[in-house]
């Protein structure tokens, strides 16, 4: 299982769904396990990375992994039904059969951005493979600076993990600013764009890191005003999402530019996918 | 090939079935052209099976047709609609299985196609040149591709000079014929009475030794260069051999990609045949008593709409930016991938387009403003 | 498309004739093994062409073969719907109106006239039209007639609880992936394959003949660059109207093109 990234082009291995829970109408999470009780002790990621869930009969759709490398539990997949695969995994219960392989891609570059601040943009539903950030350096507090997490949603009841973000902005050294296009009773944030939030913003931009996933024309808004702002480019990352089916590099649906999202990315850094994603069509 | 320097042999016309009689001999099944719908196609050879002489392949944008050879020879055909993509990367095959047992619990397997040592007689400089570039997409180091790597072990490559090129090959340029030079097990050069015959491979070698031919001559040897040179002259169409990743990638938003889409049928054909194309789709087909599925593999196509689908929008919507894609990815980011362009200047995508987009045309186009600017 | 289906068991399945030659109810007929396997697993109340007989009952789905060709369809339609929880549209019939939504185009009580003795008694709409036109369609499935591995994948996707995968690829794709010769490059006749829906298999490729359209337009259909290449292969503009006039003349896509070129004629 635990094998060189990207060897595991399938059969999946069996998997058992522990538990799911239901965060907006149409989002819920799964929690994994792997049925092979050494292959699940094994099994290893990093915040980022994603694995290819199978439904039984329908085939595979690539989710990312939104737990803590650390947890024991299971393997955490937050997921929105919007496809055929992604409806029918809706319909599971805790005791229901998937198959699973994985992980795939490259996380986030956790590690080389220790001791700086860490700015993480997130946009629509893109949010859950920023959570296992979250997650990662709320465990591995003193790793790094401060931490700002950004979140836009379009409609006020899209944000799930409402109880998560207020928690998150009760840690040290945290901040939590939200944005909803269309905001609803009781919203408790700001009401409009994303990037409206980011003069509100608290951070070093000389020691700063953002990592940012959603809609690519939000992840360019917010990467300009980044730049703006001081962070270097070279500490700017966000993860693509492309059609992924083999996961391992080879059935190209996923290739952009020259490189395939599911081994060279799914995070890049802004420099190695800037040029592209002025064109529409890569 | 045919330098002087390696051992050839020479292989009278009238010999040539007992080339193909000796790889049966030594257990392979044999493919060989064969005609069918009107083009030079890959069949399975009986023993008695004769192959097909006299016949040259007139192609042209959006045209084949085939014709008289006027000196009656075997191979004067340059290519068919396929190259052997087929045979190692195949249009629809199984990869696992997963069972469903009475309680739900799902058991998966491996599923690793059957193939038998098989030998495909006429193979042409380009195709090999594409089974390169495959070998280099699908068997990539720690990445092996299990399906691909189980069929391409099997093969036996008999390669054949092309020495009467289509309109629209241009392999000269590309650097991949038309004369092979790499990567076949035995290669043929076809003269009027009879075959230069050389081996590169130790299989291939050990299929000559069996044939006990005669060396062949200087003179044949020499008409055998000769002829490749001629037939790398006769070329008309080319593509730049630079380069092109700086020059088309300066150039996405060119208006000339506009006038393609206009003119493109978004139908996949030049990625069919295109024997370099490796995009595949994955997908379920479940038994009827609900107890099993087979998870397998077709292929697709960049111009597909599932190709860019993602849920909520298309990242390739429009026949322009699918166009673009695969000749950008094709002639300029392949070379990030694989160090070299994808094009191995067959032609296919030229003749096989059923309205006659032709790839040269539009490369020349594209980089022509680059030119002027 | 709803997903709970599949806790239901065995779901109840009825299949409804309209206007039509019955060609897409033996595709079910004619799966043969799978039939019976299909029958393990759903119920079959209501199949007229296969025995069981009940067409007012409540099911699960509905599969509709036919136009909307006559008063009585129109009223029919509407109960049948109402008394489904999901219904699926199978054929060019039932998808685009059909052979005899061909009427549309002309003043049809001409052609009544002249074929039958007592025009009088044909009691049939100006428009033939499909399902979609008049009530809620959940899939629809096209080709004249749909091909029994179609139906098989609906109906395996519709006991899995996941919607059914909308093949809007060109019939081209699975030419070629059957290794077969175009045979618009090597016979220079007018096939509809690139902007023909897939789901026959290239049928008619493999017969070492042109695609006629059955199943419909593809998505991005370039029907202008398509009718180009015709005139270049010699058919005159009407020959063009016509292949793009026939059995999914209604199609939005086909109707357009056939319109473009008549335009263009005159």
């Amino acid at each position: 299982m635990t094998v060189e990234n990207g060897m595991d082009a399938g059969p999946p291995h069996a998997a058992t769904v522990v538990s799911r829970t239901q965060e907006s109408p149409t989002i819920f999470t799964l929690q994994l396990r792997l049925d092979d009780a050494a292959a699940q002790a094994a099994y290893r990621f990093a915040p980022g990375q994603f694995n290819m869930l199978y439904l039984f009969g329908v085939g595979e759709v690539p989710i990312s992994i939104m737990s803590d490398p650390g947890d024991r539990i299971g393997i955490g997949h937050t997921i929105r039904a919007a496809g055929r695969v992604t409806r029918g995994l809706a319909e599971l219960q805790p005791g229901d059969p998937v198959g699973l392989r994985g992980p795939f891609g490259r996380g986030w570059p956790l590690q080389e951005m220790g001791g700086n601040d860490i700015v993480l943009v997130t946009g629509g539903l893109g949010c859950a493979p920023v959570v296992s950030v979250v997650h990662y350096i709320l465990k591995r507090r003193d790793r790094f600076g401060k931490l700002v997490i950004i979140q836009g949603v379009k409609h006020a009841e899209d944000l799930i993990w409402r109880e998560q973000y207020d928690h998150w902005a009760s840690m040290p050294d945290t901040q939590v600013l939200v944005a909803a296009t269309e905001g609803a009773a009781l919203w408790p944030w700001h009401v409009g764009r994303v990037t409206d939030l980011f003069a509100l913003a608290r951070f070093n931009p000389k020691r700063a890191a953002a990592m940012m996933c959603g809609p690519e024309g939000m992840m360019r808004t917010a990467a300009e005003s980044l730049l703006q702002r001081g962070v270097p480019e070279s500490r700017l990352f966000l993860s693509m999402e492309r059609n992924m089916q083999c996961a391992v590099g080879r059935c190209g649906h996923c290739q952009l530019g020259g490189s395939f999202v599911c081994r060279d990315g799914p995070v890049y850094s802004w420099g190695q996918v800037k040029d592209l994603l002025v064109h529409r069509g890569f | 090939m045919f330098s002087g320097h390696e051992p050839a042999g020479f292989l009278p016309l009238a010999l040539l079935d007992t080339l193909v009689a000796a790889l049966m001999a030594q257990g392979y099944e044999c493919q060989g052209p064969a005609v069918e719908n009107g083009a030079i196609v890959m069949r399975e050879l009986a023993e008695t099976d004769v192959l097909p002489r006299g016949l040259q392949a007139e192609q042209a944008p959006g045209h084949y047709r085939l014709t008289q050879d006027p000196l009656n020879r075997y191979f004067a055909w340059a290519n068919g609609p396929q190259a052997i993509k087929p045979q190692v990367f195949a249009p629809k095959e199984s990869m696992w299985r997963v069972e469903r047992d009475e309680a739900g619990a799902l058991q998966f397997a491996a599923v690793l196609p059957e193939m038998p040592k098989q030998a495909i007689i006429g193979v042409r400089a380009c195709d090999l040149a594409a089974l390169a570039l495959q070998d280099a997409h699908f068997l990539r180091d720690g990445r092996r591709d299990a399906h691909y790597a189980q069929r391409r072990e099997q093969l036996f490559l008999v390669a054949v000079q092309c020495a009467v090129p289509a309109s629209t090959c241009f392999c000269a340029s590309t650097g991949d014929g038309p004369t092979p030079t790499t990567g076949y097990d035995i290669s043929l050069a076809e003269l009027a009475e009879g075959f230069v015959v050389v081996a590169s491979s130790g299989k291939g070698e050990a299929v000559l030794s069996a044939l006990n031919l005669l060396p062949a001559t200087s003179q044949q040897i020499d008409a055998a260069q000769q002829q490749g040179q001629a037939a790398a002259a006769s070329q008309t169409r080319s593509l730049p051999s630079r380069n092109l990743l700086e020059a088309l990638m300066s150039q996405l938003e060119h208006p000339r990609w506009d006038e393609v889409a206009a003119r493109c049928l978004a139908c996949g054909n030049c990625t069919a045949v295109c024997p370099t194309c490796f995009c595949h789709a994955e997908g379920d087909e479940p038994s009827l008593d609900g107890h099993s599925s087979e998870h397998g593999r077709i292929w697709d196509s960049c111009f597909s709409e599932s190709h860019g689908h993602l849920h909520g929008f298309n990242v390739r919507p429009d026949i322009r930016s699918r166009y673009r894609q695969w000749l950008i990815h094709k002639l300029a980011t392949w070379h990030e991938q694989y160090g070299r362009s994808g094009c191995i200047g067959c032609g296919r995508c030229i003749a096989w387009c059923p309205v006659g987009i032709d790839l040269t045309e539009e490369v020349s186009a594209l980089t022509a403003s680059e030119a002027q600017l | 498309m709803n997903a709970s289906l599949v806790k239901l068991g065995k779901p109840r399945v009825a299949v409804h004739k309209f206007s039509s030659c019955d060609g897409c109810q033996l595709a079910f007929l004619n799966l043969g093994e799978d039939l019976l396997a299909l029958a393990e697993r759903v119920e079959l109340v209501h199949f007229a062409e296969a025995g069981p007989l009940d067409p007012d009952t409540e099911v699960d789905i509905a599969f509709v073969e036919g136009s909307v060709s006559t008063p009585q369809d129109l009223e029919r339609i509407q109960h049948i719907r109402q008394h489904s929880r999901m219904l699926i549209a199978i054929g060019a019939c039932a998808t685009s109106g059909g052979i005899q939504a061909l009427r549309n185009n002309t003043d049809g009580t001409d052609w009544v006239a002249q074929i039958y003795a007592h025009p009088e008694a044909i009691a049939s709409l100006a428009h033939s039209t499909p399902i979609s036109s008049h009530v809620k369609v959940d899939f629809e499935l096209w080709g004249c007639p749909v091909s029994g591995p179609q139906i098989v994948a609906v109906v395996n996707s519709l006991l899995l609880g996941v919607a059914p995968h909308d093949n809007v690829d060109k019939v081209c794709t699975e030419c070629k992936r059957r290794n077969l010769t175009c045979v618009m490059v090597s016979h220079g006749v007018a096939c509809m394959g690139p902007v023909t829906r897939a789901g026959c298999g290239a049928l008619c490729p493999s017969l070492g003949r042109d695609c006629y359209g059955c199943y419909g337009p593809a998505e991005n259909a370039n029907t202008d660059a398509l009718a180009a290449q015709f005139g270049h292969l010699g058919l005159t503009p009407q020959d063009i109207v016509r292949r793009f006039q026939s059995i999914n003349s209604q199609a939005p896509v086909f109707l357009a093109a056939a319109e473009k070129m008549r335009q263009r004629d005159e």
